[in-house]
C-alpha cells in the first residue's frame, strides 16, 4: 500500500471573483498563436513595411537632399496603415476564423459557459485575442514610426506640427481592428468550420468591393463606395488623417456603415454564443 | 479575492436543506414544452435524475445552469436564485455535459487547468489541482496527450475532471457513462459513488440507466414527458407498500395482465419472458397472502403459472410504476 494515496481532496485556497475569465481566455488564445511558427512568420512578414518606412524616415532625416522625395507627412502614415490592410486581412482569417468555430465544433461553449463567466466575457476574451494581434500590426508600428521620426530627426518639430497623427493612427487602427474583429467573430460563431468562415469573410470583402467596382464602372460615380466594406474604412481614415476623401460618399455614411456592421456582428454574437443550441 | 464556498453547502449541513429547488418551472422550445410546471427538490448527497430519453432531464440541468430561461417558475441552487445569481451559482457548480466537449488544441492537463482558471483558481493552484484530479479520474498516464486523441471513455473521464477541478459543492453529471465499455462504466460509477459518499460532493446524476442511478444515488427524481412523476429516497420509493413477484405464465398474457390490473396489481415486462408484478398492500386479498391471490386469479381464468417467485423491489419497479410502463 502506498504511504501516500493521492486522491481527490477539497480545495482550501482562494478563488478570484467572477469577471476576470476574459483575461484567461485572451491569454490562452494569444499563447496558442504565439507557439505557432507559421503565425510568428506571418507576424514578422507583417512588420516588413514598418522596416521599409523606418528606413525611409531615417534617410529623410539624415540626408536632406532626399527630403523632398521621402519626407514623412500625414499621407505617409495613412498610406502605411492602408498597406497594413493586407496583413490585417490575412491575420484576421488566420487567427480569427477558428476562434469560436472551433469551440462550436468541440462543443466547448457549454464548458465555458458552465463556468462563472458571462457570455460577454467569453466574447471579450476571444475578441481580445484577434484585436491584440491586429493592433500589433497596425497601431504599434504606426506609433513606433512616429517615435522613430522624432528620434532620427532629433527634434519634436514634425510631431508638434502634426500632433493629430497620434490620435489619427490610434482611431484609424482601432476602427479597422474593431471592424475586423467583430465581423470575423460573428462569422466564426455561425459555423463549425474555420475554413468555411475564412472563405465567407474573404467572400464578403471581395464581393462588396466587386459590387462597388461594378457600380462605379456603370455609373462612374464614387458616391456608392458605401457598398464596399473596405472603401468605407478608407473614407473614414482619409478624413481622420486630414486627407482629401477619395470617394464622394459622405464620411458620415461610411461611419454609419462601419458602426452598423459592428453592431450587427455583436447582435449575431449575442444570438449565437449560447450554452445550448436550440433548434425549434 | 473571495474565499471558497461556505461550509454550509457541504453534505454535512442540515439534510432538510435542498441543494436544488424548482418551483413550477416551464421551459418551452417553440411550441414544444420540454418542462411542464416542474416542481422538485434535490436533497444533499447523490441524487439521481431518472427518465427515458426526451423526458427533460438535460433541459432541467441546462435551465439550472442558466443556459435556458424558463417561461415561468423559479429555481434555486445552493440557496441562490438562478435568475439573479447565475455566476455565483456556477462558481460553485461542476457540470459534466452529455455530449463530447473539450477545448480544442489542448492536452488534458492544460485543458483541466484552464477550466480551473476559468472558474477562478489562481494559475498555480489550477495546475496542481489539474494533476490531482486527472490522477483521481484515472488519466494520470495520459495527461500530456491531446484531448482530441482520447477514446470515448477517456473523454468521459476528462469531462468529469474539468467539472471537478475547481472543487464544486454540487456536480451535474449528464449521462456520465454514455459510450463507455463495461469496465470503464463500472470505474466511472465507482468514482461517482466515491464522490457522493466519501468526498462530500453533492451531485445530481442524470441518466436513463436505472442500475447506474441505483448504484450511485440515495435519492431519485423520476421524470417523464417533461414532468416529475416521482421523487424521494430510493429506499422509500422501493419499499413498503407492496410486494414484487417474478411471474411467468402459460396462456393469454395480455388477458391475464388485464386481470391482474383489474385486481389492483401492476405488471411490467422485463427483457426475458418473466414479468414483474407489483402487488400493493391490500390488493392481495384479505388474508394478505399475495402469492395465493395470484394463483387463485390464474386458476379462475385457466392460466398456468409456470414461475412465481418473490423478488426484491428495484428502482426499475419504481420507474415503471412512475411512468406507467407496461
Amino acid at each position: 500500500m502506498p504511504i501516500h494515496d493521492q486522491s481527490y481532496r477539497r480545495y482550501g485556497g482562494l478563488k478570484t471573483s467572477p469577471g476576470r475569465a476574459w483575461s484567461v481566455i485572451a491569454r490562452a488564445g494569444i499563447m496558442t498563436m504565439i507557439r505557432k511558427r507559421a503565425f510568428m512568420g506571418l507576424m514578422l512578414f507583417a512588420w516588413l513595411p514598418f522596416v521599409v518606412r523606418a528606413v525611409q524616415i531615417y534617410v529623410a532625416a539624415n540626408y536632406p537632399q532626399t527630403e523632398t522625395l521621402l519626407a514623412p507627412d500625414a499621407k505617409m502614415f495613412r498610406d502605411f496603415l492602408e498597406q497594413q490592410d493586407f496583413f490585417v486581412f490575412v491575420m484576421t482569417i488566420y487567427v480569427g476564423a477558428g476562434l469560436i468555430a472551433q469551440d462550436r465544433r468541440a462543443n466547448a461553449l457549454q464548458i465555458y459557459l458552465s463556468k462563472p463567466l458571462m457570455r460577454a466575457e467569453y466574447i471579450a476574451g476571444k475578441a481580445a485575442v484577434l484585436f491584440t494581434f491586429l493592433m500589433l500590426v497596425t497601431w504599434v508600428p504606426g506609433i513606433l514610426l512616429l517615435f522613430l521620426q522624432v528620434m532620427f530627426k532629433g527634434s519634436f518639430e514634425f510631431l508638434k506640427a502634426n500632433l493629430f497623427l497620434f490620435p489619427a493612427i490610434t482611431v484609424g487602427a482601432l476602427l479597422e481592428a474593431l471592424l475586423a474583429t467583430f465581423t470575423m467573430l460573428a462569422l466564426s460563431s455561425l459555423s463549425k468550420s474555420s475554413r468555411y468562415v475564412g472563405i465567407l469573410y474573404s467572400g464578403i470583402l471581395f464581393f462588396t468591393a466587386a459590387i462597388y467596382g461594378a457600380m462605379l464602372a456603370i455609373t462612374g460615380d464614387t458616391s456608392l463606395s458605401w457598398l464596399s466594406v473596405s472603401s468605407n474604412l478608407h473614407q473614414i481614415v482619409d478624413l481622420i488623417f486630414r486627407q482629401t476623401p477619395r470617394y464622394a460618399t459622405p464620411w458620415q455614411v461610411s461611419l454609419i456603415v462601419v458602426l452598423g456592421l459592428i453592431a450587427l456582428s455583436i447582435s449575431v454574437l449575442e444570438r449565437r454564443v449560447r450554452g445550448v443550441e436550440i433548434v425549434t | 479575492m473571495q474565499s471558497s464556498a461556505p461550509a454550509d453547502s457541504r453534505p454535512g449541513a442540515p439534510a432538510t436543506d435542498p441543494v436544488v429547488l424548482l418551483d413550477g418551472v416551464t421551459v418551452e422550445y417553440g411550441a414544444n414544452r420540454a418542462l411542464q410546471e416542474v416542481s422538485a427538490k434535490f436533497s444533499r448527497g447523490a441524487v439521481g435524475l431518472l427518465g427515458p430519453n426526451g423526458a427533460g432531464k438535460s433541459t432541467m440541468l441546462k435551465a439550472l445552469l442558466g443556459f435556458i430561461k424558463p417561461r415561468v417558475g423559479r429555481m434555486s441552487v445552493l440557496g441562490l436564485d438562478v435568475a439573479r445569481e447565475p455566476l455565483a451559482i456556477r462558481a460553485r457548480l461542476g457540470y459534466m455535459p452529455e455530449s463530447d466537449a473539450h477545448i480544442p488544441g489542448m492536452n488534458a492537463v492544460t485543458f483541466v487547468a484552464y477550466c480551473g482558471q476559468l472558474a477562478g483558481l489562481p494559475a498555480v493552484d489550477a495546475m496542481q489541482r489539474a494533476h490531482e484530479v486527472l490522477y483521481y479520474v484515472g488519466l494520470d498516464e495520459a495527461r500530456y496527450r491531446n484531448v482530441e486523441t482520447y477514446s470515448t471513455g477517456m473523454k468521459q473521464r476528462i469531462k468529469l475532471a474539468q467539472a471537478l477541478v475547481h472543487d464544486p459543492d454540487l456536480l451535474f453529471l449528464d449521462e456520465p457513462t454514455n459510450g463507455m465499455d463495461p469496465k470503464g462504466r463500472d470505474e466511472m460509477l465507482e468514482l461517482i459513488h466515491d464522490l457522493g459518499h466519501n468526498k462530500n460532493v453533492n451531485l445530481i446524476l442524470s441518466s436513463h440507466l436505472l442500475p447506474d442511478v441505483e448504484f450511485t444515488c440515495d435519492s431519485v427524481v423520476v421524470m417523464d414527458k417533461g414532468k416529475v412523476v416521482a421523487q424521494g429516497p430510493i429506499d422509500e420509493l422501493k419499499g413498503p407498500g407492496g410486494r414484487v413477484f417474478e411471474l411467468r405464465i402459460k396462456g393469454s398474457l395480455p388477458a391475464f395482465v388485464e386481470l391482474l390490473n383489474q385486481a389492483g396489481m401492476e405488471c411490467h415486462g422485463t427483457d426475458e419472458d418473466v414479468m414483474r408484478v407489483f402487488v400493493p398492500t391490500g390488493a392481495g386479498g384479505s388474508d394478505g397472502n399475495d402469492q395465493r391471490a395470484i394463483f387463485a386469479l390464474a386458476a379462475r381464468h385457466g392460466v398456468q403459472v409456470r414461475h412465481l417467485r418473490p423478488s426484491v423491489p428495484t428502482l426499475e419497479d419504481v420507474f415503471a410504476k412512475a411512468v406507467g410502463e407496461e
